[in-house]
């Protein structure tokens, strides 16, 4: 990036124009513009209003968990195309192309300021984070896999609900991962859900909403229902904040509203009053 | 039994004026029963009716979506879309059930949960999430039924079960045709299309192992004989329901995860 940066810069200065301008970003909540690399310098967030951009399930991993302990599990695991939907496995594999995920979740063992975990984080860039048969089946090994290992969960959840190609298929997912987060829970693994802009749909009413701890983003979309069924239902405009991490803050869905920059504290913290000591090994 | 009618054909008889509603048929195939009223936090949500009664000599827990017969009564429950309230209140008798060592009987039938101000306010999502983790480990048997319209999250409220049936011509699906027309296609009429493709009948919900048994309709559909499937509804309970009890809950458990947990098609 800063090579390309670089050669922008001497492009300019050779061909004598007058002055450099740097790459700006635009915020699409406040609208104000700011230097893209402070925004990307503060991981997404503008710094001018504090809205939260989405990141990819990789940028998430690399800025919550300690250096080089995240170890992936099912990897490799892809969608199959159970209702025969009309281009699903071709549109799969030019997204797989496109974002190098094979589907809308990446799952892991890692260590939290050397608290040991299960970590998943949902990708919004596939297919709107939807859960299929494969987020359905890594989400429950990751559980199933913590609870053998009594060890906790986290989960950053982004998803639009469920994967419309995968029909009733898609919608038994979320039978299939609460389950586990409940024998999760009753095995007394702790489980800390991290609601990331937009966890809405089958996702909030499935594993989502079953956090022992539920924390949010600031600003970010939560819900059940999609704003534009609500309005077409009531017939009438929805207010601005409605949805927005805060409301479901507010009306008692959600414990803790926290900015990116304190999130991995907040989690090491969280982990270590519940026991999960850091391993000294891998301090 | 033999069903050669389209998801399409069917999904009209679902609709047909005079289908019976749970309403109707709680009285033909159970005797006691008393209905139960509100979920203990909020209110009475009368889109989900619930109660304990008799089938035959056993005493069990009842759960059901209600539809309306006519306007007035699909006014005051909400066209079968139920609130977080009422999936409270399911919840609630579910664990009555568990502690009384009821067997639990849940009626599904609904267009899906209510999409509302209200209904996000007081958390549609996590009423949802909380009946699917908590129906996952009950400790008494659960058998479910979708009687006419298994509309998504509304009706897995109430379909995480040691068995599911299907009355022949009821549909179960993650949207209706005509939203999913309109989200995948930008066009909600192709709502027919969308019914062919989307795989919601008895058959395929036998054939995904979203669903055990379907349970045969009088000719030309429910709203044609009210005793008939009544009786054929009692018929399979009477049967299903001694069977599950006499299981150990332990392995009724065990067998009700991995009903739920081999769904999915996945290569790696």
């Amino acid at each position: 990036m800063f090579e390309d940066l670089f050669n922008v810069v001497k492009k300019r200065f050779n061909d004598g124009e007058e002055e450099y301008k740097p790459p700006m970003f635009k915020c699409p909540r406040c609208q104000g513009t700011s230097p893209l690399s402070r925004y990307e310098e503060l991981h997404r967030v503008c710094p001018l209003c504090g809205y939260h951009g989405r990141l990819s399930a990789a940028e998430r991993i690399q800025i919550t968990v300690d250096k080089d302990s995240f170890c992936e599990l099912d990897k490799d695991m892809v969608s199959g195309d159970p209702l025969s939907f009309p281009e699903y496995p071709e549109k799969q594999q030019e997204l797989r192309e496109v974002t190098g995920l094979n589907d809308a979740v990446i799952t892991g063992t890692a260590a939290i300021k050397g608290s040991k975990t299960v970590i998943g984080v949902m990708d919004s860039r596939y297919m709107m984070g939807s859960m299929g048969s494969v987020v359905g089946e890594k989400i429950t090994r990751a559980f199933e896999y913590a609870t053998e290992n009594h060890l906790p969960v986290i989960m950053f959840t982004a998803s639009g609900g469920a994967r419309m190609q995968e029909g009733i298929v898609s919608l038994m997912q979320m039978a299939k991962t609460s389950g586990a987060v409940k024998l999760h829970s009753d095995a007394g693994g702790l489980y800390i859900a991290v609601m990331t802009d937009p966890t809405t749909g089958g996702v909030t009413a499935s594993f989502a909403s079953l956090g022992d701890i539920i924390i949010a983003e600031p600003k970010v979309l939560i819900g059940f229902a999609g704003r534009r069924v609500i309005e077409s239902t009531i017939r009438q405009r929805l207010p601005e904040d409605f949805q927005l991490a805060e409301f479901m803050h507010e009306h008692g869905f959600v414990d803790m509203i926290t900015d990116r920059k304190k999130m991995r504290s907040t989690l090491s913290h969280l982990l270590k009053l519940h026991g999960y000591a850091a391993e000294d090994k891998e301090v | 039994m033999e069903n050669r009618k389209t998801a399409w054909e069917r999904l009209q008889l679902v609709h047909t004026k005079g289908r019976p509603t749970v309403r109707d048929l709680i009285p033909q195939i159970f005797t006691d029963f008393y209905e139960m009223h509100g979920d203990r936090a909020f209110g009475d949500d009368k889109a989900i009716i619930g109660g304990i009664a008799r089938l035959g000599g056993t005493p069990v827990t009842i759960v059901a979506e209600v539809k309306g017969r006519d306007i007035d009564e699909n006014k005051a429950c909400n066209f079968a879309m139920p609130h977080p309230e009422g999936y409270r209140k399911a919840l609630r008798l579910a664990k009555q059930a568990e502690k009384f060592r009821r067997p639990l009987i849940c009626f599904i039938d609904t267009p899906g949960a209510f999409c509302g101000v209200a209904a996000e306010e007081r958390g549609q999502g996590e009423a949802i999430a909380r009946n699917i983790a908590e129906f996952m480990t009950l400790r008494t048997p659960i058998i479910s039924i979708v009687l006419g319209e298994g509309g998504s999250g509304g009706a897995l409220a109430l379909g995480v079960c040691d068995e599911l049936a299907m009355l022949e011509n009821a549909e179960y699906s993650v949207l209706s045709p005509r939203g999913f027309a309109s989200i995948l296609w930008k066009d909600a009429s192709r709502e027919q299309e969308a019914s062919e493709i989307m795989k919601i009948t008895a058959e395929d919900m036998v054939a995904l192992g979203v669903a055990e048994t379907i349970i045969e309709e009088p000719l030309g559909g429910a709203h044609n004989d009210l005793d008939k499937i009544s009786e054929n509804i009692k018929e399979y309970l009477s049967q299903k329901i001694p069977e599950k009890c006499k299981k150990d809950i332990d392995v009724l458990l065990k067998e009700r995860y991995t009903k739920f947990r081999k769904i999915g098609e996945f290569t790696e």
